[in-house]
């Protein structure tokens, strides 16, 4: 199966910008499907990015994030080819990761 | 119609069913922690008011700052997906947070800022309504805040 | 519904407005079928009502016509809502049917950057076809069953289509065949024709009052509407069709919708892709 992430990450002088674009329903918990029946609460709760053994960034996440969650953030450091690290884990438990090349 | 055509999508429960407690099955209850740790912050996303999951996440209260540059739409296109983001002039951050004050649970998303990581953040909210949208950052162990009204004419299904 | 109830109540502050306007009828030519001047008119007339907008942002539905919103949309495009459907569609686009053939061998230039000649009409057949249909009728032909044509499996597919034609200018033909000449003429008459219970058509909405809000939406104009599809629609949290779209509109004013690909939606295609030509092809696309 393809990966549920998908990120960008570019370095320019010495910041890297990351975005990330997560496929995941984020399911609220509040909503309830056309048959009536509640859908249960389903969502990312953690997101890491980690560079050179290191963290740099940690999402925590409740339901009110949009369905296939976006974020973007810059750290200090990275280089071209350097990877990246990104793994989460929804309420279900379950969990993805990938790695990206900072180009 | 986010919620509304049923033959196409979903629909919203109606004001009241958002009581029911449906968010985070499986986990013990964690007491409040202190901010910047890596745990999930639990009981915080459980909190209803932006009070509460203030208090719960932090354990103090926050201070308006024009130094927390909060950039939101006036009018939310769609409030299943609206785009909120946050800069700060502010150094020695640690955390910044997103709060939506009507949504049912109000905090949305707690962002964990290690040192060497630029203290700004661009994501995408729900919105179950007209409501304030709150962004906290931490700095040197203090909470500043900047909030700001999105209007919400299409809800996003209860956050 | 209490949702729909604030939609017609929005719809009966727009139809006041809508009567005292007149201007659509500069649009509607009397007996001669002649496309290329209703095209000139047409585009005429929005470049006209919204002198600031850029010619080429039409095609941006209804973030050509509001600040706020714009700036939404913007944000969202730097990592589309439709990238998976993209991916998915590309991935599709290759994979070989049973036999194996695949879509590239039912297409010129093996399906890619055509998006733009679509619909076309068929001398053969006498009829329309739009892209959706032919990819239908390329699956058929090669023993799979048809796919829906308002759900997701479709729009991977247009959207990757598009994709591959961004910036090419819609270039819809209509061959000197009077049935041809009908097929457009009937879809400009369906485009015009007031119907369902609020009485409205096509036109009231999106060329007597692009720009307006009505309910949450601000209505997107009709020139280049169709040349970003198929769309993201947060509104669905998914993807959506021509076909997908047109259903929808119909729906809202509680008129009954047609078969997705019958005849009249082919015709009404025809019409409103020829009056875009010159504008280019932006799908897929991201909307409220
Ligand atoms: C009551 C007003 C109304 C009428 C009548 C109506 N529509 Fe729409 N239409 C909308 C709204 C609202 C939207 C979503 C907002 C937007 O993009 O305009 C929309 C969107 C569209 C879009 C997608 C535009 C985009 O950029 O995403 C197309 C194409 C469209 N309509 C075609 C039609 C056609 C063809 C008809 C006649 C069969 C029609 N509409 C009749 C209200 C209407």
């Amino acid at each position: 199966m393809a990966s549920t992430i998908r990120v960008r990450a570019t370095v320019s002088g010495d910041t890297t910008e990351v975005q990330a674009l997560i496929q995941h329903p984020m399911d609220s918990g509040f909503v309830k499907d056309a048959q009536g029946q509640i859908i249960p609460a389903h969502f990312i709760q953690q997101l890491t990015f980690e560079h050179g053994g290191r963290t740099v960034f940690l999402a925590n996440w409740g339901a009110a994030v949009s369905k296939d969650p976006y974020v973007k953030f810059s750290f200090k450091g990275g280089a071209k080819g350097d990877d990246l690290k990104i793994n989460w884990m929804d309420n279900k438990g379950a969990t993805d990761s990938t790695t990206a090349k900072i180009s | 119609m986010t919620c509304g055509s049923p033959s196409f999508s979903r629909r919203l429960v109606l004001q009241g069913a958002g009581s029911v407690a449906l968010v985070g099955l499986g986990f013990g209850t964690v007491p409040a922690v202190a901010a910047a740790n890596d745990k999930y912050p639990e009981d915080a996303f459980r909190q209803k008011g932006d009070a509460d999951a203030i208090k719960a996440l932090y354990g103090k209260t926050a201070e308006a700052s024009d130094k927390v540059k909060l950039d939101a739409p006036e009018i939310a296109e769609n409030g299943a997906v609206v785009p909120i983001a946050v800069a700060t002039a502010l150094t020695a951050v640690t955390s910044i947070s997103f709060l939506v004050s009507e949504n049912p649970n109000a905090l949305a998303a707690f962002y964990v800022i290690p040192e060497g990581t630029v203290p700004a953040v661009a994501n995408r909210l729900k919105m179950a309504k007209t409501c304030n949208v709150i962004a906290i950052v931490e700095s040197a162990g203090k909470l500043y805040s900047a909030t700001k009204e999105v209007k919400v004419t299409v809800g996003g299904c209860g956050g | 519904m209490h949702a729909r109830h604030i939609f017609l109540s929005a719809i009966a502050a727009l139809v006041g407005g809508v009567l005292a306007c007149v201007a659509a009828s500069a649009i509607a030519a009397p007996d001669k079928i002649d496309p290329a001047a209703d095209a000139k008119a047409f585009q005429k007339y929005f470049t006209d009502k919204f002198p600031q907008v850029k010619f080429e942002d039409f095609v941006n539905g209804p973030y050509s016509m509001n600040e706020d919103m714009r700036k939404q949309w913007e944000e969202k495009e730097q990592f589309p809502p439709y990238e998976f459907s993209l991916e998915a569609g590309k991935e599709v686009f290759a994979t070989p049917f049973g036999n194996g053939k695949t879509y590239a061998d039912c297409f010129p230039n093996g399906g890619l950057g055509i998006r733009q000649n679509y619909p076309y009409f068929d001398e053969k057949e006498g009829k329309v076809v739009t892209l959706e249909l032919a990819l239908n009728r390329c699956r058929e032909a090669n023993g799979e069953a048809p796919y829906s044509y308002v759900d997701d499996e479709m729009a991977s597919l247009t959207a990757y289509m598009a994709f591959t034609s961004r910036g090419k200018p819609f270039d819809i033909k209509i061959p000197n065949d009077p049935r041809a000449l009908q097929a457009y003429e009937n879809g400009k008459r369906y485009f015009y024709t007031r119907r369902g219970q609020l009485n409205f058509s096509c036109a009231t909405c999106h060329v007597q009052s692009p720009g307006e809000r009505i309910r949450a939406e601000v209505l997107a104009p009709a020139l280049g509407i169709l040349n970003a599809m198929p769309i993201y629609r947060s509104e669905w949290s998914g993807m959506g069709t021509i076909s997908r779209r047109l259903v929808t509109c119909n729906s809202q004013t509680r008129a009954v919708p047609l078969e997705p690909q019958s005849d009249e939606y082919r015709d009404l295609e025809y019409f409103l892709s020829y009056v875009s030509n010159g504008l280019p092809i932006s799908g897929p696309g991201a909307r409220p």
